[in-house]
């Protein structure tokens, strides 16, 4: 069976959810090899309880000062070891990037936002802000896959977690754009937007004031989000954005508060399984999609609501 | 500063756009549009012109014949020359060939300090071609930026990535990408038409770049669309208005009998 290899998305040692989701679609096309790219100790158990039966580890500690070009040097030394089925990486922005630069190296073809991967290697993806699904193949070379968080549920299937030390040479045209400076973005104590099964988000209609919506949020264990004219603001950074330009979500539940629903932001939430609203104009567009929605002011709905759950959960 | 501007043509997000019987992006009867994302593209290269005397900004894009279109709002909002690649052989390229035409364009076009691009198309949007066109011209990669700044051969970008804020640095030439936190772009003025048109627009083929048309198109891509489908539209639900509490407490029980609470 090919060897089928999964990029590591990780923060510094700490292995990303998406990953164990790679992984178990990894075993659906052949099988897993989880490629490190790290300092420390590599985190092997934890890549072999979701299936990895071998670990590549690059230990080297200078890739992290560099955007991306390394990274897809790395996959390109170890592709040409492996000889792998496909590759399998994250489709976060750095994601996307490596899985460009690598396919032209390998001269591959490469599918981006792929929700699910079946056995044959055909992809789904949701596109035209959600209005279409499309279903898609890599007809030449080893195909390069990025795949979106919660594309597959995490099976625990214990794999061999054999460790590959690699030793891997990156070019100096690699390091030309180094990271100058970084801010480790600040632990919210909430679900990450992408991952979560609920998300609720607010608009301009809250006029800045979030204490409603996240009240509700962690009333209900969720990630809290926000529309382009709340970032816009200055009322959440922009990593709290849903939609074309910020983050697409894909949750079981949707809570979008004093957002108007305008095409941009539905492209982030449009494939939500359930969705309500909850605004006080009910010529909303966002009432053309919700499952349920109420017409009302966000500042007393949301507060009557969080009493509510809490009311019913005793 | 020599800029070039990569630009594309997409159908307008806000109409119904739909797929041809051979799977690609029906280009023809959806009406089009300079890509959104790919004005804050041009607005940066004009405001790294206006910083750079000297400067000259060139709008590229590949596309059928209407995609001209896309290049002369970009003369239009102040880019001084315009490239436009038309072939027939080109229709239902993806990403990675359509980096190749746009990296030998580029060549050919001259040496730039800076090839800007926006962070992604709205049709396609898988953001490849920037990197892809790094990999390519073997320049730095500078993507992503929300604020971006030059002094002499050095760029600084600030990228809002997924784990932390970083600063990129690099020096000139590179590929930059910018996202729509870089600043609204400007409205062509009256004047800025009517000196459009009198800027040059060059129209290329691939022979012009010395592609050979076996390497572009959708027999010869690298990955193959087998099926499109439209998503059942949403049907709105319940509506109900807020009296008095009345809305928290619906919403409450809808809730709960989806099991959410
Ligand atoms: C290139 C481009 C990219 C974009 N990308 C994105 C994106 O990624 N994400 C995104 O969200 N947008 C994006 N936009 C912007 C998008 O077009 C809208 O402008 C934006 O989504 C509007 O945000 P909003 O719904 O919060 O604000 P508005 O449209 O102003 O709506 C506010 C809503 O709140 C309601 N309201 C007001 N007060 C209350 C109250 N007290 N209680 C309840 N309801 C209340 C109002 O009735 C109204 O419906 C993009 C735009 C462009 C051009
Ligand atoms: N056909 C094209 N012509 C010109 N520029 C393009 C074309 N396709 C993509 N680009 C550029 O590449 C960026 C990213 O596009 P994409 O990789 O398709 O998401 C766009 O914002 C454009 O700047």
């Amino acid at each position: 069976m090919a060897e089928i290899l999964v990029l590591v998305d990780h923060v510094d040692g700490a292995v990303r959810k998406t990953t164990n989701e790679l992984l178990t679609i990894a075993r659906r096309l052949g099988e897993p090899s989880a490629v490190f790219i790290g300092s420390g100790a590599a985190p092997v158990e934890a890549l072999a309880k979701f299936g990895a039966e071998k670990v590549y580890v690059v230990n080297d500690a200078e890739i992290k000062g560099y955007l991306v070009a390394p990274k897809a040097e790395v996959l390109q030394q170890v592709a040409a070891q492996a000889n792998p089925g496909a590759i399998l990486i994250s489709s976060s922005a750095e994601g996307k990037e490596i899985a460009a630069r690598l396919a032209i190296k390998l001269e591959s073809g490469v599918i981006t936002d792929a929700v699910d991967v079946d056995a044959n290697g055909v992809t789904t993806q949701s596109v035209f802000a959600g209005n279409y699904t499309v279903q898609a193949k890599v007809t030449k070379g080893t195909p390069i896959i990025t795949v979106k968080p919660n594309a597959a549920a995490p099976e625990e299937v214990a794999g061999a977690g054999a460790v590959v030390d690699t030793a891997v040479t990156i070019s100096d045209a690699a390091k030309s754009a180094t990271i100058v400076a970084s801010q480790p973005r600040q632990a919210t104590g909430r679900p990450e937007l992408t991952e979560a099964a609920i998300v609720v988000s607010g608009g301009r209609g809250t006029g800045g004031d979030f204490t409603a919506v996240e009240a509700l949020a962690d009333e209900l264990g969720a990630a809290v989000g926000a529309s382009r004219a709340a970032v816009d603001s200055g009322w959440k950074p922009h990593t709290f954005q849903v939609g074309q330009t910020g983050k697409v979500v894909s949750p079981q539940l949707y809570v979008a508060n004093g957002i108007s629903g305008a095409i941009q932001h539905r492209a982030g939430m449009q494939t939500s399984k359930t969705i309500v609203a909850v605004n006080k104009d009910e010529e909303a567009p966002i009432f053309e999609l919700v499952d349920f929605g109420v017409v009302g002011d966000l500042h007393t709905v949301l507060p009557a609501l969080t009493n509510e759950i809490k009311t019913r959960k005793g | 500063m020599n800029i070039v501007v990569c630009v594309k043509h997409v159908p307008d997000a806000t109409a119904d756009r739909k797929f041809e019987s051979d799977n690609t992006v029906d280009r023809v009867g959806v009406d089009g549009l300079l890509s959104e994302l790919d004005e804050y593209a041009v607005e940066q290269a004009l405001q790294l012109a206006e910083k750079n005397e000297g400067s000259e900004v060139t709008a590229l894009c590949i596309g059928p014949a209407g995609a001209a279109d896309a290049v002369r709002k970009a003369l239009q909002m102040g880019a001084d020359k315009g490239v436009h690649i038309v072939d027939d052989a080109i229709a239902g390229s993806d990403a990675l060939a359509t980096s190749l035409v746009l990296a030998e364009a580029i060549k050919k076009i001259g040496s730039p300090d800076i090839v800007i691009t926006g962070m992604a198309s709205t049709d396609a949007g898988t953001s490849l071609v920037p990197a892809a066109l790094a990999e390519r011209l073997g320049l730095p990669q500078v993507t992503f930026a929300s604020v971006v700044e030059t002094q002499g051969d050095q760029i600084r970008a600030k990228r809002d990535g997924d784990a932390a804020t970083e600063v990129i640095g690099a020096t000139l030439p590179v590929v930059l990408s910018v996202t729509d936190q870089t600043g609204e772009p400007r409205y062509p003025s009256f004047k800025g038409i009517m000196a459009a048109k009198k800027k040059p627009l060059d129209t290329w083929s691939l022979g012009d770049l010395g592609v050979d048309a076996g390497q572009v198109g959708l027999s010869v891509a690298w990955t193959q669309v087998e099926d499109t489908a439209a998503r059942p539209p949403r049907t709105a639900g319940e509506i109900v208005k807020d009296e008095d509490g009345s809305g928290a407490k619906a919403l409450a029980d809808f809730l709960a009998s989806k099991k959410f609470i």
